[in-house]
């Protein structure tokens, strides 16, 4: 897609960045924000496309800290391709992947892979998480100064925590010699066990194995009694407890560079959902209480949760089609998270410059890239939403290779009408 | 000075006593091995010195071993596989043992910290510290220090860089006493699996990559870097080492005119030091080896017999 002047008029520019939030008309040219003004202020010259956008918000564009992209290896679940045509459309144009792919990206190889295929085929800027220990093993360091050289920007043993605090302090003083955070999914794996639901009198009642909220609030506790001993940035995954919120409050408070992401399904849903036996509410760390959700709420508010980050974690029907304890955990959350979690400023509980902040400039602060800011003179990445405008999320408009959400085939309010990348256009809808 | 134990006990005068008592023997070591004649300096004739081993070592052995031979004093080596420490003596059972066969002075290695010490409030001869643990090595620190002075003139107001696995290392401490005690500014590197916490205290800068130390250095210290499996922890492979910490030919040219490069062997040549490097005309490596003969000559000289030690400096 060839890169536009764009005018984008009268809609309510919203960046946190430059603590904005007005009506203002925005121009884009060759893949820079080239002026923003008071509306009319701009004038329309020749060649410039001009969208009217009453009503609509601009927004930098949306950063996710959290994506499965299963390229390489698990592309029967999602590749950098599909993975990132459903990110455009969802309004991101950037995300994270995560180091879980087949082989592992533990080595520089499969980051310069990963990076060399985002190239060539990517709808939107892809920022590569690496492994903190080889194949994800949590027994030796991979080759984490390799990875960074190759552009990873962070490293996580996402899905598989680091069990062995000695290994994990000595992953974070390496970390230190990169300048890159480590990203924690903080779950205590022993406690955890083969549960598959949040413990509770529901698990008991269902008759499946539970996973305390202790299992993530022991290794939140972990984490950052290590950001405190090493002063290496911790980040911590998909927060879904009250508890495990406090001791991130209290790493803030002491000034620890922690900081904390919460994803749409936590943020939204409880573990009430699971009582269908529906493996769509599937998650790790699971569906927790509505006491868990208001606390992550809450925390999203404050900003003591600094992101909102999806966990996009595709699946295929042979992971997901099976009895519950058999099925993978996660869902596919790209194209979902903006009107799932819209809805809470809709209903008065985040305010609108904190939704944006946690979906921009929160995960570029995080991640150190220079996005997630409309400032003239940047890339021009941008996104543009219809806040009441109703659609139906269906299979035929997924652009991910999965199909695994509960909300397939639900209308939803809000959506995103326009995504750049670099000026280009990654997704449009009816421009 | 009854023992040598750690360089963090010396003053200044000590070390530079020590420092001058090697310089005056180094002409009589060069000659013998210049023009193949046997020299000695027979301060020690007729006495008995213990090399008590704990740990492998192959170098400072034969260092010491040489040492005592040219002083012409006999040494007595015991080594932990052939001896009764296998079959469960301790330390100190066997430091009886050995000092009522009435030796002259005791070196001894162990792999635990303090274990020098120990020995030394257990024994009435001199006890040389020929490494204990992560803790200290100080003849190493001084052959290092001579081996400085020998190429710079002084340490005094110099920047000497320590590029390695510093956490582990009791070479890089000794080195760092001295270094302070004798006016040298120090920084150490290393991965920072690989430093000691906190390691401001030890009074040295740090980095955690050396590219920015490298520019300034008058000496590079480059230390060996192990990978056995359980390292795997603090390390991710040594090719990792390499690309990041080693002195590469690339990394050697940041490096400004007459900075010298030492290390205390043995090499892993393409880890630590590119091989170009090691052998290159920086590299005092070698000088270090025949340098150290003489500092464990002065040391051994000095806790054993110093009266006539300083009538033989006089002498020449």
């Amino acid at each position: 897609m060839k890169t536009e002047s764009l005018l984008i008029k009268n809609a309510r520019v919203v960046d946190p960045s430059q603590k904005l939030n007005e009506i203002r008309d925005i121009w884009v040219d060759e893949g820079k924000i080239r002026a923003i003004d008071k509306p009319g202020a701009i004038p329309v010259k020749p060649g410039m496309r001009v969208i009217e956008a009453n009503g609509m918000i601009t927004m930098p564009g949306l950063i996710d800290l959290h994506v499965h992209l299963r390229e390489p290896g698990l592309e029967y679940k999602e590749s950098i391709e599909t993975g990132t045509l459903a990110a455009a459309a969802g309004g991101f144009s950037s995300i994270a992947c995560m180091a879980n792919t087949l082989p592992v990206n533990d080595t520089p190889y499969v980051t310069a892979y990963i990076r060399e295929k985002a190239k060539a085929v990517a709808a939107c800027r892809v920022h590569i998480v690496g492994a903190v220990t080889r194949g994800l093993k949590g027994e030796e360091l991979a080759e984490i100064g390799g990875m960074v050289r190759e552009g990873a920007l962070a490293i996580s043993d996402d899905g598989m925590p680091v069990m062995n605090s000695y290994l994990m302090r000595k992953a974070m003083d390496y970390a230190k010699a990169f300048g890159i955070p480590i990203i924690s999914h903080a779950e205590d794996a022993n406690l955890v066990g083969k549960g598959v639901m949040n413990e509770s009198a529901l698990s008991n009642e269902l008759g499946l194995r539970g996973i305390p909220a202790a299992a993530e609030e022991i290794m939140i506790a972990r984490e950052v009694a290590l950001a405190r001993l090493t002063g290496c940035p911790v980040h911590i995954q998909h927060i879904s407890s009250a508890i495990g919120l406090e001791h991130i409050r209290r790493a803030k408070h002491d000034g620890l560079p922690v900081t904390a992401e919460a994803s749409p399904h936590h943020l939204t849903l409880t573990e009430e959902c699971v009582r269908s036996y529906d493996t769509a509410y599937k998650m790790s760390p699971p569906l927790r209480t509505e006491k868990d959700v208001e606390a992550l709420q809450d925390g999203v508010k404050t900003g003591l949760i600094d992101a909102i980050a999806t966990d996009h974690a595709p699946h295929g029907v042979i992971d997901k089609a099976v009895e519950f304890s058999e099925a993978s955990n996660g869902i596919i959350g790209l194209q979902t998270a903006v009107p799932i979690t819209f809805k809470l400023v809709s209903d008065g509980i985040i305010s609108l410059d904190r939704w944006v902040e946690s979906l921009t400039v929160a995960p570029a602060k995080l991640l150190k890239i220079p996005y997630g800011s409309l400032r003239v003179g940047n890339a021009a990445d941008l996104t543009l939403l219809d806040p009441k405008r109703e659609w139906k999320f269906t299979a035929e408009c997924n652009h991910s290779k999965s199909q695994n959400s509960p909300f397939i085939g639900h209308s939803l309010t809000g959506k995103v009408m326009l995504t750049l990348v670099n000026g280009d256009v990654k997704f449009s809808e009816n421009f | 000075m009854k023992h040598l134990l750690a360089a963090a006990d010396l003053t200044p005068t000590e070390i530079r006593f020590l420092l001058d008592a090697a310089k005056k023997m180094a002409p009589v070591l060069r000659k013998e091995k210049e023009e193949g004649q046997s020299a000695s300096i027979p301060i020690l004739t007729g006495k008995t010195i213990v090399n008590l081993f704990f740990e492998n070592s192959t170098r400072t052995k034969m260092s010491f071993e040489v040492a005592i031979r040219k002083l012409g004093a006999s040494a007595l080596n015991f080594a932990t596989s052939t001896s009764s420490v296998a079959k469960g003596e301790t330390l100190i059972d066997t430091a009886k043992n050995i000092e009522a066969m009435g030796p002259h002075a005791i070196v001894v290695r162990h792999s635990s910290a303090g274990s020098p010490q120990y020995l030394a409030k257990n024994v009435s001869v001199p006890v040389v510290n020929a490494g204990d643990g992560f803790h200290e090595h100080p003849t190493q620190g001084l052959l290092d220090l001579y081996t400085m002075e020998e190429k710079l003139g002084t340490v005094a107001g110099k920047r000497v860089v320590i590029l390695g696995d510093i956490a582990h290392s009791r070479v890089a401490r000794s080195n760092i006493h001295l270094l302070r005690k004798m006016g040298a500014s120090v920084a150490v590197c290393a991965p920072p699996t690989l430093l000691p916490p906190v390691p401001e205290t030890l009074g040295v800068d740090y980095a955690y990559r050396p590219e920015s130390l490298l520019g300034d250095a008058d000496v590079v210290m480059a230390l060996r870097v192990q990978l056995e499996r359980q390292n795997r922890m603090q390390l991710p492979s040594l090719a990792e080492y390499s690309a990041f910490w080693g002195l590469s030919r690339e990394r050697a040219k940041l490096l400004k005119p007459g900075c010298i490069i030492l290390h205390p062997g043995p090499v892993n040549r393409g880890v630590e030091l590119d091989t170009e490097v090691a052998d290159g005309p920086r590299s005092v490596i070698l000088d270090q080896v025949f340098n150290g003969v003489l500092i464990r000559m002065a040391v051994l000289a000095t806790v054993i017999d110093r009266p006539k030690l300083e009538k033989w400096i006089e002498g020449v």
